[in-house]
C-alpha cells in the first residue's frame, strides 16, 4: 500500500511538472515573441542585415553594407522635411574627416522620393559623406524605422553596437562613432 | 496520502466529501464544500476528491493549486476585463499619427492621464508584457483547474453504485419516503426505461441516470478555448501570420511590406464611386450626412514577383504573376498571401502645369511648362526663350518661423520658388507659387508664375494578410461551441430509489432544471405506489 501510494505521488509530481513546464514554455515563447515584434528586426547586438544602395548623384555607383566589412559604419536614416535632422547634419559633416581616416564610414540613407529637394538641400548644407537613396524605403523597411532621424551604429563586425532614435547632440555622436571605431 | 475506506467498504482517495461509491458524507471532509448537519448536501462534483486541496507538499504542488482555484481563475479574467476596457480610454499607438514618438504624443493630448497612461503601457496593450501574462494565466488556469476537476468527477460518476446511504439520499433536494406494502419497483423499473433512463441495479437498490455527457460539456468547452488560444499563439510565428499595411500611388510600383521584399504591386487605376445625390432613395441620408457617402472603392492592381535574388535597397527583377481587381471584401490573393482594400486618399498631385505671364495682365502668356511631380526637373526651357530655374520645391508647404519648408514627402500642398530667365537676362526674378498663393519676392517682378492646370492621383492603402492560424482559431471556436450545446442543452439527471422494509425511498439530482426533474419523476412513479418526492430546497424557504 505505502508503496503504492509513493509511486502515485511521485507520478502526480511528475505529471504536475511536465504540465507546468509545458505552460511556461508556451508563455515565454508568446513573451519573446511579442517582445521581439515591438523590438524591431534589428536589435543592438545583432548583426546588421545587408543591403545595397545606390549613392546619390554618382550615375548609379552603389554600396552595399557588406562592402564596408572591417569598418566602423554610422547609418544615417534622414530626410529633407525633418527638422531635427538638419540639425545634426553638421555635426556629422564635422566628424566625418576625422572618423573617415580612422576607419569609420557613415551612410547618410535618404527618405526623400524626389531628387531635387536632396540636391538643393545638400548644395547648402555643403555635405561630403555618401547620401544613399532609399526611394522606395526598402532599406528603411528592413530596418524598422519609425519616426526619424534613426541612426544605427555597426561595429567592424557587423553587429549593431547602438540604435538612437531622435537627434544626436555633437558629444553623443562623436562617443558613439569612438565606439565603433576600429582598432588600429 | 491517506485513503479513507468508507462503512460500504469502498476505498476513498483523501478529499473525498462524499464516498464514491454509496455517497455517504466522510465524516472529517464535510467542511471542503460547507456542508452541515442541517442542510442539503452539496453535491458539487458529486463530492470527489477534487485539486488536491489536499496534496500541497512541494513548490509544484502550490502553484498547481493556485491555478486550480475557480476563485483565482475569476479574479484572473476580472482584471484582465477591467485592464481591456481601460486600453480603449485613449487610441492605442497603432492608431495615433505614425512618425510621431508616442512619448511624448500622450503627454501632450491627454495631459497627465495620458502621460500615465503611456507610462503603464496601456498604449500598447494588447500586446503588452503584462496584458499577455494575464491571459496566459486564463488559459493555465483553464487547463489545470479543468484537470483537477474533471478526472475526480469522472472517477466518481464511474464508481457510483445504485445503493446508497441513507444520509446521501435524506439530504439529496428531491427526497420522498414512501410507507407501503405495495411498492411495485418492477413497474418503476419499466417506467424509468419508457423514459429512455440507463437503469442500474444492485441488491434491489435502482440507480436511473441519462445524459451524463451533459456534465462534460464545460471541459469540451475548456478544450476549445486553448486550441483557440493556441491559434493566436501561433500568430507570432511570421511564416503562419503577416498582419501588414502598404500604400501605392497610382502608377507607382511598390514593394509590398511582410513579404520579405518578395511581392511588389502596380496600382494601374483606383476608383472611388460615390452614391448618387440626385437619387430620390439616397437624397435624404445623403443630405444628412453633409458629404459624399462612398459607394465602392477598387483598386486595378499587377502583381509582381521578384525574380532576382533578394538585395535590400537594389533594383528588382520582376516578373508579373496576377493582374486584378480589388475591392472591400474581394480580396487578391497571390503566393499565401491576400490584399484586402483597406483605405484610400484622394487627389494628391501628380502634375503641375504653369505659365509665365505679365504681373498685371493674366491673359497675357510667355509660354508654360509641366512639372512631375514626382521627379521635378532643377530648369525648365521654354520655347519662348524663358527659362525656369526650379529653385525650391516643397511637397507639402508649410510656413514655420516665417520661412517655408516641407513636412512630408508626399506632394500634398506643393509650392515652389521660382527663378524667371527672361531671354537674354542673367538676373532672374524670384517668384513663390503654391496652391493659391503666388508671392512676389522683391515686389518688383514684371512677370509672375501662374497654375494653369493640375493633375491628380489617388493612392490607394490596402492590407496584407497572410493567416494559417485561422483553421486552429476555427476548431478552437467550433469545439468551443460544442461544449457550450453539450452543456447547456441536456441536463445530467439522477434518480435512486432505495426498498425500504416497509415502503422505498426516492431522491432524485440534476445539475440543472429541477422543475423538468420533477415532471419527469411524476411520470415515473405512476402505477409504482410511490409517492411523490418533495422538493427540500423549496420547502427550506
Amino acid at each position: 500500500m505505502k508503496e503504492k501510494t509513493l509511486k502515485k505521488k511521485k507520478k502526480r509530481l511528475i505529471f504536475r511538472t511536465s504540465m507546468l513546464a509545458v505552460m511556461a514554455g508556451l508563455v515565454v515563447f508568446a513573451l519573446v515573441s511579442s517582445f521581439n515584434k515591438e523590438k524591431a528586426v534589428v536589435a543592438e547586438g545583432e548583426p546588421a542585415p545587408d543591403f545595397q544602395l545606390e549613392k546619390f548623384g554618382s550615375d548609379g555607383e552603389t554600396i552595399a553594407l557588406s562592402d564596408l566589412e572591417g569598418k566602423g559604419v554610422m547609418i544615417n536614416f534622414w530626410a529633407t522635411y525633418c527638422e531635427p535632422c538638419k540639425d545634426e547634419m553638421p555635426y556629422m559633416e564635422k566628424l566625418y574627416p576625422e572618423y573617415k581616416k580612422k576607419g569609420v564610414e557613415i551612410l547618410a540613407v535618404n527618405l526623400d522620393s524626389t531628387n531635387i529637394v536632396v540636391e538643393q538641400f545638400l548644395d547648402k548644407y555643403g555635405i561630403t559623406f555618401p547620401i544613399l537613396q532609399d526611394e522606395n524605403g526598402q532599406v528603411m523597411n528592413r530596418y524598422n524605422v519609425g519616426p526619424i532621424p534613426s541612426t544605427f551604429f555597426i561595429s567592424p563586425e557587423g553587429n549593431v553596437v547602438k540604435h538612437v532614435v531622435g537627434p544626436l547632440t555633437l558629444d553623443k555622436l562623436e562617443g558613439y562613432l569612438q565606439q565603433i571605431t576600429p582598432e588600429a | 496520502m491517506n485513503n479513507i475506506t468508507c462503512e460500504c467498504g469502498h476505498v476513498n482517495p483523501e478529499g473525498t466529501v462524499l464516498c464514491e461509491s454509496c455517497g455517504k458524507p466522510i465524516e472529517n471532509n464535510q467542511h471542503i464544500d460547507g456542508n452541515n448537519d442541517n442542510g442539503l448536501l452539496n453535491m458539487r462534483y458529486d463530492g470527489s476528491a477534487r485539486r488536491s486541496q489536499t496534496y500541497n507538499r512541494t513548490s509544484i504542488d502550490k502553484i498547481w493549486n493556485f491555478f486550480s482555484s475557480v476563485k483565482v481563475g475569476v479574479w484572473l479574467i476580472v482584471i484582465t476585463v477591467i485592464a481591456s476596457a481601460v486600453g480603449t480610454i485613449f487610441p492605442q499607438e497603432m492608431y495615433i499619427p505614425p512618425n510621431i514618438d508616442a512619448a511624448t504624443h500622450y503627454a501632450d493630448q491627454y495631459g497627465l492621464a495620458g502621460q500615465i497612461y503611456y507610462q503603464l503601457g496601456f498604449h500598447n496593450l494588447f500586446s503588452s508584457w503584462w496584458y499577455m501574462l494575464l491571459l496566459a494565466m486564463i488559459g493555465i488556469s483553464i487547463v489545470i483547474a479543468s484537470i483537477d476537476r474533471f478526472i475526480p468527477l469522472y472517477k466518481t460518476l464511474k464508481t457510483q453504485k445504485p445503493r446508497r446511504h441513507d444520509l446521501f439520499m435524506k439530504k439529496q433536494r428531491i427526497f420522498g419516503e414512501t410507507e407501503s406494502s405495495s411498492v411495485n419497483l418492477e413497474q418503476v423499473k419499466t417506467n424509468l426505461k419508457k423514459s429512455r433512463f440507463k437503469v442500474t441495479e444492485q441488491d434491489g437498490h435502482i440507480l436511473a441516470e441519462k445524459n451524463r455527457f451533459a456534465r462534460w460539456g464545460p471541459y469540451v468547452n475548456h478544450i476549445g478555448l486553448i486550441i483557440f488560444l493556441l491559434g493566436t499563439l501561433l500568430r507570432f510565428i511570421p511564416a503562419l501570420y503577416v498582419d501588414d499595411f502598404v500604400w501605392v500611388r497610382e502608377g507607382e510600383t511598390a514593394v509590398i511590406n511582410g513579404t520579405e521584399g518578395q511581392y511588389y504591386i502596380k496600382n494601374k487605376e483606383f476608383i472611388l464611386e460615390t452614391y448618387d445625390e440626385d437619387d430620390e432613395r439616397f437624397q435624404e441620408a445623403l443630405q444628412n450626412n453633409g458629404s459624399p457617402v462612398p459607394k465602392t472603392y477598387q483598386t486595378n492592381a499587377v502583381i509582381y514577383e521578384r525574380a532576382d535574388p533578394i538585395v535590400v535597397g537594389g533594383d528588382p527583377e520582376l516578373e508579373k504573376i496576377k493582374e486584378d481587381q480589388l475591392k472591400v471584401n474581394h480580396p487578391l490573393k497571390f503566393g499565401s498571401f491576400a490584399l484586402y482594400q483597406a483605405s484610400y486618399q484622394l487627389n494628391e498631385f501628380k502634375e503641375m502645369t504653369f505659365k509665365i505671364h505679365d504681373k498685371n495682365n493674366e491673359d497675357s502668356s510667355y509660354g508654360q511648362f509641366t512639372i512631375d511631380l514626382s521627379e521635378p526637373k532643377s530648369e525648365y526651357k521654354l520655347e519662348s526663350g524663358y527659362r525656369v530655374v526650379l529653385d525650391s520645391y516643397f511637397p507639402e508647404y508649410e510656413l514655420k518661423d516665417g520661412a517655408p519648408v516641407s513636412v512630408s514627402r508626399y506632394p500634398k500642398n506643393p509650392a515652389f520658388v521660382f527663378k524667371v530667365f527672361p531671354p537674354g537676362e542673367s538676373e532672374p526674378e524670384i517668384s513663390f507659387a503654391g496652391i493659391g498663393a503666388n508671392v512676389d519676392a522683391t515686389g518688383e517682378n514684371d512677370y509672375k508664375v501662374g497654375l494653369v492646370d493640375f493633375d491628380v492621383r489617388d493612392v490607394t492603402g490596402l492590407t496584407v494578410r497572410k493567416d494559417y492560424t485561422l483553421p486552429f482559431i476555427a476548431l478552437g471556436g467550433a469545439i468551443f461551441m460544442i461544449g457550450v450545446i453539450q452543456g447547456m442543452y441536456w441536463n445530467h439527471r439522477r434518480i435512486w430509489i432505495k426498498p425500504k422494509e416497509n415502503g422505498a425511498w426516492i431522491a432524485g439530482h440534476t445539475n440543472k432544471n429541477w422543475f423538468a426533474l420533477r415532471r419527469e419523476i411524476d411520470k415515473v412513479i405512476v402505477d409504482t405506489g410511490i409517492e411523490p418526492p418533495k422538493d427540500q430546497q423549496e420547502m427550506e424557504s
